[in-house]
């Protein structure tokens, strides 16, 4: 069985120029953090970024946004990282924007060897705008074209060095669907474990389809930044409450 | 005391739910809705990211970094709760799976359209999970304030905005008024205690037919 651990730089190694890579972050929580900061450093550019959110400033894919390395993103929500809006306003930054379940269910066709799909989402909206429209029993539907990426890169709270994954909670999202739908699988993960210890049925995304396992150097779980400054903030507030 | 504003809004949005319905509330107002729920009246709220069952916000020496809701808030699960991957969580909302879902707006209109997602070169979100609760929840409740802060009408009688939903808004409830859409048009079905009929009317753009019941809104 292949080991597939590697350190930083060949994980940042496989990222270059031009690529579009699948980012599994939500509002860049949940994110390959260290991977992103590698890839930061490394200066790649025109990056096709896809991502439920554009992150925050200082979080996940957001951070690749404000280093200018992103030169298009599809994504379903900008909100919370005002860099992003301000790049899109200014032309910097094409954006492409797809309501959540298309966003999921295309990248699922990409990865499932599907043609496209068809949805009642957006069918009357500007979303609709240029997409063939198909009457199936009377309703109308979108045709959706698949999303494959190059690379994906995706966190996992555990995996085995043959490259089975393990979500916490809420923290796989859209990973397993995204795990399928790019030609290198890169995961960043908590914890590794030896081959054997998983059970079958806690994996989430089976080790063929994983290329790479970062293991994770720095904290395993950290506050993410907006919880750290909320916290701080709900800290201080309690504390003149206290006074 | 009668409630009025925001509250009026959650406490009338409230009554619309069922027992054991599975609902997705927006941020804001929406939210508030849980707060008055009916005696008896227990839910499964959805998060889009993958939870049926969200539970209260923990407080920060509990809140798990891998355990949060479609804002990347820090939430918990209730018992009983689970965690679905996402696209199953989207499964759920246009499937038909979600009895209902209350969403804020920038404008709202006669034939039910809703406008929220967007205004093009200003405030751009995006549309998130929205427009397929449009496509998929069998009961989409309106909840704003009636009017912009200039007072301008946020009822209109076609939206002007980028549309989120196409005729799909069963429901549209402020502080001032709750109506009904309906294929002929909105339906007024409630005013707020201190409004009348013709205030209603000064106040909203589409037009609307008067409910033979007209009922006081609480």
């Amino acid at each position: 069985m292949k080991n597939k651990v590697v350190e930083l730089d060949q994980a940042v190694a496989a990222i270059k120029d031009g690529q579009t890579i699948l980012f599994a972050d939500w509002h860049g929580e949940i994110s390959a953090e260290e991977v992103i900061t590698g890839v930061i450093e490394k200066g790649v550019k025109d990056i096709t970024a896809v991502a439920v959110s554009g992150g925050m400033p200082d979080q996940g894919v957001g951070r690749m946004i404000v280093a200018h390395q992103v030169k298009k993103l599809l994504t379903t929500h900008i909100g919370l990282n005002p860099v992003a809006k301000e790049q899109y306003v200014a032309g910097e930054l094409e954006v492409e924007f797809i309501p959540q379940g298309t966003f999921t269910e295309r990248i699922r066709c990409g990865g499932y060897g599907l043609g496209g799909c068809l949805t009642p989402t957006g069918v009357g909206t500007a979303v609709a705008e240029g997409k063939q429209i198909l009457n199936i029993n009377g309703k109308d539907y979108l045709l959706e074209m698949p999303i494959r990426g190059d690379v994906a890169l995706i966190k996992a709270t555990k995996a085995d060095w043959a490259g089975n994954l393990c979500f916490n909670k809420t923290s796989g999202a859209i990973s397993n669907t995204m795990a399928f739908a790019a030609d290198t699988v890169i995961c960043e993960v908590e914890e590794l474990v030896e081959v054997g210890e998983l059970d079958p049925d806690e994996i989430d995304v089976p080790a063929p389809v994983v290329d790479m396992i970062y293991v994770r150097k720095g904290e395993k779980k950290p506050f993410c930044p907006m919880w750290q400054r909320a916290k701080a903030k709900a800290e201080a507030k309690a504390a003149e409450g206290g006074k | 005391m009668a409630l009025t504003g925001r509250a009026l809004i959650a406490s009338r949005t409230a009554k619309f739910f069922k027992d054991g319905d599975l609902v997705n509330l927006g941020i804001g107002v929406p939210t508030m809705c849980v707060n008055y729920l009916p005696e008896g009246v227990d839910l499964w709220l959805e998060a889009e990211i993958g939870i049926v069952g969200c539970g209260p916000t923990p407080k920060w020496a509990d809140a798990d970094p891998d355990c949060i809701d479609a804002g990347g808030q820090p939430t918990s699960v209730i018992k009983g709760g689970s965690i679905i991957p996402h696209d199953m969580s989207f499964g759920l909302i246009r499937g038909g799976h979600v009895d209902a879902t209350v969403l804020g707006t920038l404008q709202v209109d006669g034939e039910g359209n809703i406008a929220n997602w967007i205004i093009p070169g200003k405030v751009i979100p995006g549309m998130g999970g929205a427009m397929d609760l449009c496509a998929g929840v069998k009961r989409i409740v309106v909840t704003t304030d009636h009017c912009e802060k200039s007072g301008a009408p946020k009822i209109l009688k076609k939206c002007t905005l980028p549309l989120t939903g196409a005729k799909c808004v069963t429901d549209i409830v402020t502080e001032r008024a709750y109506f009904q859409v309906t294929p002929n048009g909105l339906v007024l079905k409630e005013v707020a205690e201190g409004y009348t009929v013709d205030d209603i009317r000064a106040c909203t753009d589409a037009e609307f037919t008067v409910a033979e019941d007209l009922g006081v809104m609480e």
